[in-house]
Protein backbone atom coordinates (compact mmCIF):
# COMPACT_ATOMS: atom_id res chain seq x y z
CA UNK A 1 0.00 0.00 0.00
CA UNK A 2 1.43 3.15 -1.19
CA UNK A 3 -0.69 5.74 0.29
CA UNK A 4 -2.30 4.16 3.52
CA UNK A 5 -4.89 6.89 4.24
CA UNK A 6 -6.17 7.85 0.99
CA UNK A 7 -6.93 3.93 0.73
CA UNK A 8 -8.46 3.42 4.15
CA UNK A 9 -10.93 6.21 3.11
CA UNK A 10 -11.49 5.01 0.01
CA UNK A 11 -12.20 1.38 0.98
CA UNK A 12 -14.60 2.85 3.68
CA UNK A 13 -16.47 4.89 1.01
CA UNK A 14 -16.95 1.98 -1.04
CA UNK A 15 -18.03 -0.17 1.55
CA UNK A 16 -20.32 2.31 2.56
CA UNK A 17 -22.30 2.69 -0.67
CA UNK A 18 -22.18 -1.15 -1.34
CA UNK A 19 -24.45 -1.30 2.09
CA UNK A 20 -26.97 1.38 0.73
CA UNK A 21 -26.75 -0.71 -2.64
CA UNK A 22 -28.54 -3.38 -0.95
CA UNK A 23 -30.26 -1.56 1.46
CA UNK A 24 -31.87 0.25 -1.66
CA UNK A 25 -34.68 -2.81 -2.55
CA UNK A 26 -36.46 -1.29 0.66
CA UNK A 27 -36.34 1.89 -0.92
CA UNK A 28 -40.04 3.05 -2.36
CA UNK A 29 -40.37 -0.69 -1.89
CA UNK A 30 -41.94 -2.44 -4.81
CA UNK A 31 -42.62 -6.34 -6.05
CA UNK A 32 -39.12 -6.87 -6.96
CA UNK A 33 -40.58 -10.10 -9.31
CA UNK A 34 -41.95 -7.55 -11.43
CA UNK A 35 -39.53 -6.64 -14.19
CA UNK A 36 -41.33 -2.76 -14.48
CA UNK A 37 -39.98 -2.51 -10.53
CA UNK A 38 -36.93 -4.54 -10.81
CA UNK A 39 -35.56 -2.79 -14.05
CA UNK A 40 -37.33 0.53 -14.18
CA UNK A 41 -37.93 1.42 -10.50
CA UNK A 42 -41.45 1.32 -10.87
CA UNK A 43 -41.46 4.17 -12.93
CA UNK A 44 -41.90 6.54 -10.04
CA UNK A 45 -38.42 8.67 -9.85
CA UNK A 46 -39.14 12.17 -9.49
CA UNK A 47 -36.69 15.32 -10.67
CA UNK A 48 -34.29 15.14 -7.73
CA UNK A 49 -33.61 11.56 -8.63
CA UNK A 50 -33.90 11.11 -11.88
CA UNK A 51 -31.43 13.92 -12.20
CA UNK A 52 -28.87 12.26 -10.21
CA UNK A 53 -29.73 8.71 -12.21
CA UNK A 54 -29.15 10.53 -15.73
CA UNK A 55 -26.95 12.29 -14.83
CA UNK A 56 -24.77 9.23 -12.97
CA UNK A 57 -25.42 7.71 -16.60
CA UNK A 58 -24.05 10.13 -18.88
CA UNK A 59 -20.94 11.01 -16.69
CA UNK A 60 -19.12 7.90 -15.85
CA UNK A 61 -15.82 6.92 -14.34
CA UNK A 62 -14.67 6.42 -17.60
CA UNK A 63 -15.64 9.80 -18.37
CA UNK A 64 -13.96 11.34 -15.36
CA UNK A 65 -10.40 9.88 -16.45
CA UNK A 66 -10.92 9.91 -20.61
CA UNK A 67 -12.36 13.17 -21.29
CA UNK A 68 -8.84 14.98 -19.13
CA UNK A 69 -6.97 12.65 -20.58
CA UNK A 70 -8.07 13.62 -23.91
CA UNK A 71 -6.93 17.25 -23.14
CA UNK A 72 -4.01 16.49 -21.38
CA UNK A 73 -2.87 14.11 -24.37
CA UNK A 74 -4.48 16.08 -27.92
CA UNK A 75 -5.29 18.86 -26.03
CA UNK A 76 -8.60 21.47 -27.33
CA UNK A 77 -10.21 18.80 -29.44
CA UNK A 78 -10.94 17.03 -26.13
CA UNK A 79 -13.28 19.84 -24.88
CA UNK A 80 -15.62 18.77 -27.78
CA UNK A 81 -17.16 17.11 -24.40
CA UNK A 82 -18.47 20.57 -23.53
CA UNK A 83 -20.88 21.15 -26.77
CA UNK A 84 -21.82 17.34 -26.65
CA UNK A 85 -23.39 18.03 -23.33
CA UNK A 86 -24.60 20.86 -24.58
CA UNK A 87 -26.89 19.99 -27.77
CA UNK A 88 -27.92 16.84 -26.02
CA UNK A 89 -30.61 18.60 -24.17
CA UNK A 90 -32.96 20.01 -26.43
CA UNK A 91 -32.58 16.64 -28.27
CA UNK A 92 -33.75 14.95 -24.23
CA UNK A 93 -36.32 17.77 -24.36
CA UNK A 94 -37.94 17.21 -27.40
CA UNK A 95 -37.61 13.80 -28.44
CA UNK A 96 -37.41 11.90 -25.32
CA UNK A 97 -40.95 12.46 -23.09
CA UNK A 98 -42.56 11.27 -26.36
CA UNK A 99 -41.01 8.15 -25.94
CA UNK A 100 -41.89 7.88 -21.86
CA UNK A 101 -45.41 8.48 -22.92
CA UNK A 102 -45.53 5.83 -25.76
CA UNK A 103 -43.84 3.37 -23.49
CA UNK A 104 -46.59 3.95 -20.30
CA UNK A 105 -49.22 3.46 -22.23
CA UNK A 106 -47.81 -0.06 -23.80
CA UNK A 107 -45.60 -1.21 -20.81
CA UNK A 108 -42.46 -0.93 -23.26
CA UNK A 109 -39.52 -0.98 -21.23
CA UNK A 110 -36.47 -1.00 -23.68
CA UNK A 111 -35.77 1.57 -27.03
CA UNK A 112 -36.12 -1.52 -29.28
CA UNK A 113 -39.57 -2.66 -27.46
CA UNK A 114 -41.19 0.48 -28.75
CA UNK A 115 -40.04 -0.12 -32.29
CA UNK A 116 -41.33 -3.57 -32.11
CA UNK A 117 -44.64 -2.47 -31.09
CA UNK A 118 -44.83 0.42 -33.87
CA UNK A 119 -43.46 -1.62 -36.99
CA UNK A 120 -44.89 -5.02 -35.40
CA UNK A 121 -41.61 -6.27 -36.80
CA UNK A 122 -39.57 -8.41 -34.28
CA UNK A 123 -36.68 -8.51 -36.65
CA UNK A 124 -36.32 -4.81 -36.47
CA UNK A 125 -36.58 -4.78 -32.51
CA UNK A 126 -33.89 -7.77 -32.66
CA UNK A 127 -31.58 -5.53 -34.52
CA UNK A 128 -32.11 -2.55 -32.38
CA UNK A 129 -32.17 -4.63 -29.32
CA UNK A 130 -28.76 -6.55 -30.16
CA UNK A 131 -27.06 -3.42 -31.31
CA UNK A 132 -27.96 -2.09 -27.91
CA UNK A 133 -26.15 -4.52 -25.84
CA UNK A 134 -22.99 -4.85 -28.22
CA UNK A 135 -22.21 -1.14 -27.71
CA UNK A 136 -23.33 -1.45 -23.81
CA UNK A 137 -20.93 -4.34 -23.42
CA UNK A 138 -17.50 -2.60 -23.93
CA UNK A 139 -19.17 0.60 -22.32
CA UNK A 140 -18.91 -1.56 -19.32
CA UNK A 141 -15.56 -2.72 -19.82
CA UNK A 142 -14.42 0.73 -19.65
CA UNK A 143 -15.93 1.67 -16.27
CA UNK A 144 -14.01 -1.01 -15.19
CA UNK A 145 -10.70 -0.28 -16.58
CA UNK A 146 -11.62 3.43 -14.87
CA UNK A 147 -11.71 1.80 -11.81
CA UNK A 148 -8.93 -0.12 -11.95
CA UNK A 149 -6.92 3.35 -12.69
CA UNK A 150 -7.55 4.61 -9.43
CA UNK A 151 -7.37 1.76 -7.97
CA UNK A 152 -3.67 1.35 -9.31
CA UNK A 153 -2.74 4.97 -8.63
CA UNK A 154 -3.26 3.62 -4.52
CA UNK A 155 -0.82 1.19 -5.29
CA UNK A 156 -3.19 -1.95 -5.11
CA UNK A 157 -1.95 -4.21 -7.35
CA UNK A 158 -3.79 -7.51 -9.34
CA UNK A 159 -6.95 -8.34 -10.35
CA UNK A 160 -8.59 -8.82 -7.12
CA UNK A 161 -9.98 -5.90 -5.77
CA UNK A 162 -11.80 -5.09 -9.28
CA UNK A 163 -13.12 -8.99 -9.18
CA UNK A 164 -14.53 -8.41 -5.19
CA UNK A 165 -15.74 -4.83 -6.25
CA UNK A 166 -17.90 -6.13 -9.13
CA UNK A 167 -18.67 -9.41 -7.94
CA UNK A 168 -20.51 -7.03 -5.18
CA UNK A 169 -21.90 -5.09 -7.69
CA UNK A 170 -23.51 -7.97 -9.35
CA UNK A 171 -24.91 -9.39 -6.16
CA UNK A 172 -26.99 -5.91 -5.88
CA UNK A 173 -28.01 -5.09 -8.82
CA UNK A 174 -30.01 -8.31 -8.59
CA UNK A 175 -31.35 -8.22 -5.46
CA UNK A 176 -32.14 -4.17 -5.89
CA UNK A 177 -32.58 -3.41 -9.67
CA UNK A 178 -32.46 0.10 -10.93
CA UNK A 179 -33.25 1.19 -7.22
CA UNK A 180 -29.24 0.65 -6.67
CA UNK A 181 -27.60 2.57 -9.22
CA UNK A 182 -30.52 5.23 -8.34
CA UNK A 183 -29.66 5.10 -4.21
CA UNK A 184 -25.88 5.54 -4.70
CA UNK A 185 -25.61 8.02 -7.46
CA UNK A 186 -26.55 10.28 -4.68
CA UNK A 187 -23.50 9.95 -3.05
CA UNK A 188 -21.45 9.41 -6.18
CA UNK A 189 -22.74 12.87 -7.77
CA UNK A 190 -22.24 14.55 -4.14
CA UNK A 191 -18.87 13.32 -4.02
CA UNK A 192 -17.63 14.04 -7.61
CA UNK A 193 -18.80 17.50 -7.29
CA UNK A 194 -16.74 18.40 -3.67
CA UNK A 195 -13.98 16.71 -5.38
CA UNK A 196 -14.17 19.23 -8.95
CA UNK A 197 -15.04 21.94 -6.63
CA UNK A 198 -12.00 21.52 -4.67
CA UNK A 199 -9.57 20.60 -7.69
CA UNK A 200 -10.60 24.16 -9.61
CA UNK A 201 -9.99 26.39 -6.27
CA UNK A 202 -7.17 24.50 -5.11
CA UNK A 203 -5.14 23.59 -8.13
CA UNK A 204 -4.98 26.89 -9.92
CA UNK A 205 -3.76 28.64 -6.63
CA UNK A 206 -1.13 26.55 -6.28
CA UNK A 207 -0.48 26.57 -9.60
CA UNK A 208 -0.38 30.37 -10.06
CA UNK A 209 -4.21 31.01 -11.77
CA UNK A 210 -6.14 30.20 -14.94
CA UNK A 211 -3.97 32.22 -17.02
CA UNK A 212 -1.00 30.61 -15.93
CA UNK A 213 -2.59 27.73 -16.22
CA UNK A 214 -3.31 28.21 -20.25
CA UNK A 215 -0.16 29.92 -20.15
CA UNK A 216 1.78 26.40 -20.32
CA UNK A 217 -0.19 24.45 -22.88
CA UNK A 218 1.49 24.93 -26.02
CA UNK A 219 -0.32 26.88 -28.62
CA UNK A 220 -0.85 23.87 -30.52
CA UNK A 221 -3.11 22.07 -28.23
CA UNK A 222 -4.54 25.07 -26.95
CA UNK A 223 -6.98 25.93 -29.77
CA UNK A 224 -7.92 23.53 -32.96
CA UNK A 225 -5.76 24.05 -35.61
CA UNK A 226 -6.91 25.94 -38.50
CA UNK A 227 -7.88 23.91 -41.54
CA UNK A 228 -5.62 23.74 -44.71
CA UNK A 229 -7.31 25.33 -48.16
CA UNK A 230 -9.42 22.86 -49.39
CA UNK A 231 -10.40 21.28 -46.42
CA UNK A 232 -12.86 21.95 -43.12
CA UNK A 233 -10.39 20.50 -40.85
CA UNK A 234 -10.36 19.85 -37.23
CA UNK A 235 -13.48 22.27 -37.07
CA UNK A 236 -16.00 20.23 -38.92
CA UNK A 237 -14.17 16.99 -36.97
CA UNK A 238 -15.24 19.41 -33.81
CA UNK A 239 -19.01 20.06 -34.30
CA UNK A 240 -19.93 16.60 -35.63
CA UNK A 241 -17.89 14.79 -33.15
CA UNK A 242 -20.14 16.87 -30.61
CA UNK A 243 -23.44 16.68 -32.24
CA UNK A 244 -23.10 12.87 -33.29
CA UNK A 245 -22.54 12.29 -29.73
CA UNK A 246 -25.53 13.98 -28.51
CA UNK A 247 -27.41 11.92 -31.09
CA UNK A 248 -25.71 8.89 -29.61
CA UNK A 249 -26.12 9.41 -26.60
CA UNK A 250 -29.80 8.86 -25.19
CA UNK A 251 -30.21 5.90 -27.50
CA UNK A 252 -27.94 3.81 -25.35
CA UNK A 253 -29.57 1.14 -23.45
CA UNK A 254 -28.61 2.98 -19.60
CA UNK A 255 -29.82 6.28 -20.67
CA UNK A 256 -33.02 5.24 -22.09
CA UNK A 257 -33.93 3.27 -18.95
CA UNK A 258 -33.15 6.15 -16.48
CA UNK A 259 -34.92 8.22 -18.53
CA UNK A 260 -38.16 5.85 -18.85
CA UNK A 261 -37.87 4.79 -15.11
CA UNK A 262 -38.96 8.84 -14.53
CA UNK A 263 -42.38 9.38 -13.28
CA UNK A 264 -43.72 11.29 -16.00
CA UNK A 265 -42.84 13.35 -19.24
CA UNK A 266 -42.57 16.78 -17.20
CA UNK A 267 -39.70 15.28 -14.79
CA UNK A 268 -38.13 14.69 -18.11
CA UNK A 269 -38.56 18.24 -19.79
CA UNK A 270 -37.58 19.41 -16.26
CA UNK A 271 -34.13 17.70 -16.12
CA UNK A 272 -33.20 19.07 -19.81
CA UNK A 273 -32.70 21.98 -17.58
CA UNK A 274 -31.28 21.19 -14.79
CA UNK A 275 -28.62 18.58 -16.17
CA UNK A 276 -26.43 21.23 -18.07
CA UNK A 277 -25.01 21.77 -14.34
CA UNK A 278 -22.91 18.59 -15.09
CA UNK A 279 -22.31 19.70 -18.51
CA UNK A 280 -20.13 22.58 -16.91
CA UNK A 281 -18.67 20.08 -14.22
CA UNK A 282 -17.85 18.42 -17.22
CA UNK A 283 -15.99 21.50 -18.53
CA UNK A 284 -13.89 22.33 -15.30
CA UNK A 285 -13.08 18.17 -15.31
CA UNK A 286 -11.86 18.75 -18.64
CA UNK A 287 -9.15 21.40 -17.75
CA UNK A 288 -7.52 19.23 -15.37
CA UNK A 289 -5.85 17.47 -18.05
CA UNK A 290 -4.37 21.05 -18.71
CA UNK A 291 -3.60 21.22 -15.07
CA UNK A 292 -1.83 18.11 -15.27
CA UNK A 293 -0.09 19.58 -18.17
CA UNK A 294 1.01 22.87 -15.88
CA UNK A 295 1.65 20.89 -12.44
CA UNK A 296 4.58 19.02 -14.71
CA UNK A 297 2.93 15.47 -13.28
CA UNK A 298 4.20 13.55 -16.44
CA UNK A 299 7.78 14.23 -15.36
CA UNK A 300 7.93 13.66 -11.83
CA UNK A 301 9.60 10.15 -10.93
CA UNK A 302 7.27 8.93 -8.09
CA UNK A 303 4.23 8.93 -11.06
CA UNK A 304 6.66 7.61 -13.90
CA UNK A 305 5.66 3.80 -13.63
CA UNK A 306 1.41 5.30 -13.48
CA UNK A 307 2.09 7.21 -17.09
CA UNK A 308 4.05 4.35 -18.37
CA UNK A 309 1.14 1.88 -17.56
CA UNK A 310 -1.97 3.78 -18.22
CA UNK A 311 -0.70 6.52 -20.27
CA UNK A 312 -2.38 9.69 -20.13
CA UNK A 313 -5.17 8.11 -17.96
CA UNK A 314 -2.92 8.81 -15.06
CA UNK A 315 -3.06 12.37 -15.57
CA UNK A 316 -5.85 12.90 -13.18
CA UNK A 317 -5.09 10.41 -10.38
CA UNK A 318 -1.45 11.88 -10.53
CA UNK A 319 -3.13 15.29 -10.24
CA UNK A 320 -5.10 14.60 -7.31
CA UNK A 321 -2.15 12.78 -5.58
CA UNK A 322 0.23 15.74 -5.95
CA UNK A 323 -2.37 17.89 -5.69
CA UNK A 324 -4.26 17.07 -2.36
CA UNK A 325 -3.94 15.77 1.40
CA UNK A 326 -3.83 12.10 1.50
CA UNK A 327 -6.79 12.06 2.81
CA UNK A 328 -8.49 13.75 0.07
CA UNK A 329 -7.23 11.61 -2.40
CA UNK A 330 -9.29 9.16 -1.33
CA UNK A 331 -12.21 10.47 -1.36
CA UNK A 332 -11.68 11.58 -5.15
CA UNK A 333 -10.36 8.37 -6.10
CA UNK A 334 -13.92 6.84 -4.38
CA UNK A 335 -15.97 8.86 -6.50
CA UNK A 336 -13.94 8.15 -9.58
CA UNK A 337 -14.69 4.02 -8.46
CA UNK A 338 -18.24 4.67 -7.49
CA UNK A 339 -18.59 6.74 -10.83
CA UNK A 340 -18.09 3.27 -12.26
CA UNK A 341 -20.27 1.67 -10.06
CA UNK A 342 -23.17 3.38 -11.04
CA UNK A 343 -22.91 3.36 -14.55
CA UNK A 344 -21.85 -0.10 -15.05
CA UNK A 345 -25.11 -1.45 -12.72
CA UNK A 346 -27.26 0.25 -15.11
CA UNK A 347 -25.77 -1.01 -18.30
CA UNK A 348 -26.64 -4.45 -17.32
CA UNK A 349 -29.80 -3.95 -15.77
CA UNK A 350 -30.36 -2.15 -19.38
CA UNK A 351 -28.72 -4.63 -21.58
CA UNK A 352 -30.96 -6.95 -18.92
CA UNK A 353 -34.32 -5.67 -19.82
CA UNK A 354 -33.57 -5.46 -23.44
CA UNK A 355 -32.28 -9.64 -23.53
CA UNK A 356 -35.64 -10.35 -22.02
CA UNK A 357 -38.12 -8.15 -23.85
CA UNK A 358 -36.71 -8.48 -27.29
CA UNK A 359 -34.79 -11.52 -27.04
CA UNK A 360 -35.72 -13.71 -25.29
CA UNK A 361 -39.59 -13.54 -24.98
CA UNK A 362 -39.65 -12.87 -28.41
CA UNK A 363 -37.71 -15.66 -30.05
CA UNK A 364 -37.41 -18.41 -27.04
CA UNK A 365 -40.26 -19.78 -25.22
CA UNK A 366 -42.19 -16.83 -24.30
CA UNK A 367 -43.69 -15.45 -20.65
CA UNK A 368 -44.11 -12.08 -20.21
CA UNK A 369 -44.61 -12.13 -15.77
CA UNK A 370 -43.00 -14.06 -13.63
CA UNK A 371 -39.89 -15.28 -15.69
CA UNK A 372 -39.41 -12.20 -16.69
CA UNK A 373 -37.75 -10.73 -14.23
CA UNK A 374 -35.56 -14.20 -13.37
CA UNK A 375 -33.61 -14.58 -16.90
CA UNK A 376 -33.38 -10.37 -16.25
CA UNK A 377 -31.72 -10.70 -12.82
CA UNK A 378 -29.28 -13.82 -14.75
CA UNK A 379 -28.68 -11.60 -17.61
CA UNK A 380 -27.37 -8.45 -15.37
CA UNK A 381 -24.72 -10.83 -14.15
CA UNK A 382 -23.92 -12.20 -17.53
CA UNK A 383 -23.51 -8.50 -18.34
CA UNK A 384 -21.13 -8.02 -15.58
CA UNK A 385 -18.78 -11.00 -15.75
CA UNK A 386 -18.52 -11.02 -19.13
CA UNK A 387 -17.32 -7.51 -18.56
CA UNK A 388 -14.66 -8.55 -16.20
CA UNK A 389 -13.17 -11.60 -18.30
CA UNK A 390 -13.46 -9.27 -21.42
CA UNK A 391 -10.63 -6.83 -19.49
CA UNK A 392 -8.89 -9.29 -18.20
CA UNK A 393 -8.52 -11.35 -21.18
CA UNK A 394 -7.84 -8.65 -23.86
CA UNK A 395 -6.00 -5.75 -23.63
CA UNK A 396 -7.62 -2.92 -22.79
CA UNK A 397 -6.96 -0.78 -25.97
CA UNK A 398 -9.13 -3.43 -27.62
CA UNK A 399 -12.13 -2.17 -25.08
CA UNK A 400 -11.29 1.61 -26.26
CA UNK A 401 -11.39 0.50 -29.60
CA UNK A 402 -14.80 -1.44 -28.68
CA UNK A 403 -16.41 1.38 -27.45
CA UNK A 404 -15.22 3.42 -30.23
CA UNK A 405 -17.45 0.98 -32.57
CA UNK A 406 -20.21 0.71 -30.09
CA UNK A 407 -20.87 4.60 -30.66
CA UNK A 408 -20.84 4.19 -34.09
CA UNK A 409 -23.62 1.60 -33.81
CA UNK A 410 -25.75 2.93 -31.26
CA UNK A 411 -26.39 6.18 -33.71
CA UNK A 412 -27.50 4.00 -36.11
CA UNK A 413 -30.81 3.03 -33.63
CA UNK A 414 -31.45 6.52 -34.25
CA UNK A 415 -33.92 6.35 -37.23
CA UNK A 416 -35.64 3.79 -36.02
CA UNK A 417 -36.56 5.09 -32.39
CA UNK A 418 -36.55 8.57 -32.93
CA UNK A 419 -38.15 9.78 -36.41
CA UNK A 420 -40.68 6.77 -35.53
CA UNK A 421 -41.91 9.07 -32.72
CA UNK A 422 -42.40 11.88 -35.16
CA UNK A 423 -43.57 9.69 -37.92
CA UNK A 424 -45.08 6.62 -39.80
CA UNK A 425 -43.86 7.69 -43.11
CA UNK A 426 -41.15 4.88 -42.85
CA UNK A 427 -41.18 0.51 -43.53
CA UNK A 428 -40.30 -1.31 -40.55
CA UNK A 429 -37.83 -3.69 -43.53
CA UNK A 430 -36.55 -0.35 -44.98
CA UNK A 431 -35.53 1.18 -41.33
CA UNK A 432 -33.98 -2.40 -41.00
CA UNK A 433 -31.84 -2.25 -44.34
CA UNK A 434 -30.68 1.08 -43.45
CA UNK A 435 -29.94 -0.01 -39.82
CA UNK A 436 -27.47 -2.55 -41.49
CA UNK A 437 -26.17 -0.12 -43.87
CA UNK A 438 -25.42 2.40 -41.32
CA UNK A 439 -23.46 -0.65 -39.17
CA UNK A 440 -21.55 -2.13 -42.18
CA UNK A 441 -20.34 0.91 -43.39
CA UNK A 442 -19.17 2.58 -40.29
CA UNK A 443 -17.42 -0.58 -39.18
CA UNK A 444 -15.67 -0.33 -42.42
CA UNK A 445 -14.52 2.94 -41.82
CA UNK A 446 -13.43 2.28 -39.03
CA UNK A 447 -11.73 -0.56 -39.93
CA UNK A 448 -9.81 1.87 -42.71
CA UNK A 449 -8.31 4.28 -39.38
CA UNK A 450 -7.03 0.94 -38.12
CA UNK A 451 -9.70 1.57 -35.14
CA UNK A 452 -7.54 4.99 -34.15
CA UNK A 453 -9.89 7.50 -35.01
CA UNK A 454 -13.82 7.68 -34.99
CA UNK A 455 -13.17 11.04 -37.79
CA UNK A 456 -12.79 10.24 -41.77
CA UNK A 457 -12.17 12.82 -44.34
CA UNK A 458 -15.05 12.71 -46.56
CA UNK A 459 -14.44 14.47 -50.28
CA UNK A 460 -17.89 16.67 -50.71
CA UNK A 461 -17.93 18.61 -53.72
CA UNK A 462 -14.24 18.67 -53.79
CA UNK A 463 -13.89 20.23 -50.61
CA UNK A 464 -12.20 17.52 -47.74
CA UNK A 465 -15.20 17.54 -44.65
CA UNK A 466 -13.35 15.79 -41.76
CA UNK A 467 -16.40 13.90 -40.49
CA UNK A 468 -17.52 11.90 -37.50
CA UNK A 469 -18.03 8.67 -38.74
CA UNK A 470 -21.15 8.17 -36.51
CA UNK A 471 -22.83 11.13 -37.77
CA UNK A 472 -21.76 10.90 -41.26
CA UNK A 473 -23.12 7.32 -41.71
CA UNK A 474 -26.27 7.80 -39.83
CA UNK A 475 -27.49 10.41 -42.79
CA UNK A 476 -26.91 7.30 -45.43
CA UNK A 477 -28.86 5.17 -42.88
CA UNK A 478 -32.02 7.96 -42.91
CA UNK A 479 -31.48 8.45 -46.62
CA UNK A 480 -31.65 4.41 -47.28
CA UNK A 481 -34.15 3.76 -44.83
CA UNK A 482 -36.57 6.94 -46.46
CA UNK A 483 -36.03 6.06 -50.25
CA UNK A 484 -36.51 2.18 -49.69
CA UNK A 485 -39.73 3.04 -47.60
CA UNK A 486 -41.48 4.44 -50.32
CA UNK A 487 -41.69 1.72 -52.63
CA UNK A 488 -42.12 -1.26 -49.75
CA UNK A 489 -45.03 0.83 -47.97
CA UNK A 490 -46.51 1.09 -51.98
CA UNK A 491 -46.06 -2.74 -52.28
CA UNK A 492 -46.58 -4.07 -48.85
CA UNK A 493 -47.59 -1.42 -46.17
CA UNK A 494 -46.47 -2.62 -42.63
CA UNK A 495 -49.18 -0.16 -40.99
CA UNK A 496 -51.38 -2.29 -39.98
CA UNK A 497 -48.81 -3.58 -37.78
CA UNK A 498 -48.53 -0.78 -35.20
CA UNK A 499 -49.83 -1.28 -32.12
CA UNK A 500 -49.69 2.46 -31.12
CA UNK A 501 -51.76 5.00 -31.90
CA UNK A 502 -51.56 9.20 -32.36
CA UNK A 503 -52.57 10.22 -29.98
CA UNK A 504 -50.25 8.16 -27.35
CA UNK A 505 -47.66 11.14 -29.24
CA UNK A 506 -49.15 14.10 -28.38
CA UNK B 1 -43.88 27.63 -31.16
CA UNK B 2 -41.43 28.40 -28.12
CA UNK B 3 -39.95 25.06 -28.89
CA UNK B 4 -37.85 26.65 -31.92
CA UNK B 5 -36.17 28.61 -28.80
CA UNK B 6 -34.02 25.77 -28.76
CA UNK B 7 -32.45 25.29 -32.24
CA UNK B 8 -30.82 28.62 -30.75
CA UNK B 9 -28.56 26.31 -28.51
CA UNK B 10 -27.14 24.52 -31.78
CA UNK B 11 -26.50 27.83 -33.20
CA UNK B 12 -24.40 28.88 -30.17
CA UNK B 13 -22.98 25.58 -29.32
CA UNK B 14 -21.16 24.41 -32.90
CA UNK B 15 -20.02 27.09 -35.06
CA UNK B 16 -16.55 25.82 -34.14
CA UNK B 17 -14.65 28.52 -36.41
CA UNK B 18 -16.23 31.47 -34.61
CA UNK B 19 -14.80 30.09 -31.06
CA UNK B 20 -11.47 28.81 -32.11
CA UNK B 21 -9.66 32.03 -30.94
CA UNK B 22 -7.68 32.82 -27.90
CA UNK B 23 -8.92 36.38 -27.26
CA UNK B 24 -10.66 37.74 -25.39
CA UNK B 25 -9.73 35.99 -22.59
CA UNK B 26 -11.51 35.87 -19.37
CA UNK B 27 -10.51 35.40 -15.93
CA UNK B 28 -7.73 34.06 -17.52
CA UNK B 29 -9.73 31.64 -20.17
CA UNK B 30 -8.80 31.74 -23.35
CA UNK B 31 -12.07 32.54 -25.83
CA UNK B 32 -12.14 29.14 -26.84
CA UNK B 33 -12.75 28.02 -23.25
CA UNK B 34 -14.86 30.56 -21.62
CA UNK B 35 -16.92 31.22 -24.77
CA UNK B 36 -18.20 27.10 -24.28
CA UNK B 37 -18.22 27.04 -21.11
CA UNK B 38 -21.37 30.26 -21.09
CA UNK B 39 -22.71 28.88 -23.96
CA UNK B 40 -23.63 26.05 -21.03
CA UNK B 41 -25.33 28.80 -19.05
CA UNK B 42 -27.57 30.26 -21.72
CA UNK B 43 -28.33 27.02 -22.99
CA UNK B 44 -30.08 26.36 -19.58
CA UNK B 45 -31.28 29.22 -18.96
CA UNK B 46 -32.94 28.75 -22.91
CA UNK B 47 -34.24 25.37 -21.70
CA UNK B 48 -35.80 26.90 -18.77
CA UNK B 49 -37.59 29.81 -20.69
CA UNK B 50 -39.03 26.68 -23.16
CA UNK B 51 -40.09 24.60 -20.15
CA UNK B 52 -41.86 27.56 -18.09
CA UNK B 53 -44.04 28.66 -21.36
CA UNK B 54 -44.75 24.79 -22.68
CA UNK B 55 -45.51 24.18 -18.65
CA UNK B 56 -47.82 27.09 -18.02
CA UNK B 57 -49.79 26.38 -21.22
CA UNK B 58 -50.35 23.00 -20.20
CA UNK B 59 -51.77 24.37 -16.66
CA UNK B 60 -54.12 26.87 -18.14
CA UNK B 61 -55.81 24.06 -20.33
Amino acid sequence: MTYPTATVIFLALIAFVILLGFSAARWKAGDMSHIEEWGLGGRRFGTLISWFLIGGDIYTAYTFIAIPALMFGAGAIGFFAVPYTVVCYPILYIVFPKLWKVAHKHGYITGPEFVRGRYGNKYLGLAIGVTGIFATMPYIALQLIGMQTVIGALGIPGHLPLIIAFGVLAAFTYTSGLRAPAMIAIVKDLLIYITVIAAVIVIPSELGGFSAIFAKISPAKLLLAAPPAGSTGAYTGYATLALGSAMALFLYPHSTTAILSASGPRVIRRNAVFLPAYSFLLGLLALMGFMAVASGVSSMPQFAAGFKQYGPSFAVPALVLNSFPAWFAGVAFAAIAIGALVPAAIMAIASANIFTRDIYSQFGTSSRSQTDTRVAKLFSIFMVVGALVFIMVIPSTYAVQLQLLGGMWIIQTFPAIVFSLFTRFFNGWALLVGWAVGIVSATWLVTLNHFAGAIWAFHVFGITVPSYIALATVVVNAGVAALLSLPLNAMASDRAGDETMAVDYT
Amino acid sequence: MIRWLLVVIFLLALPVPFFNQASPTLFGFPFFYWYQMAVILVSAVLTSIVFLVEDKKAGAK
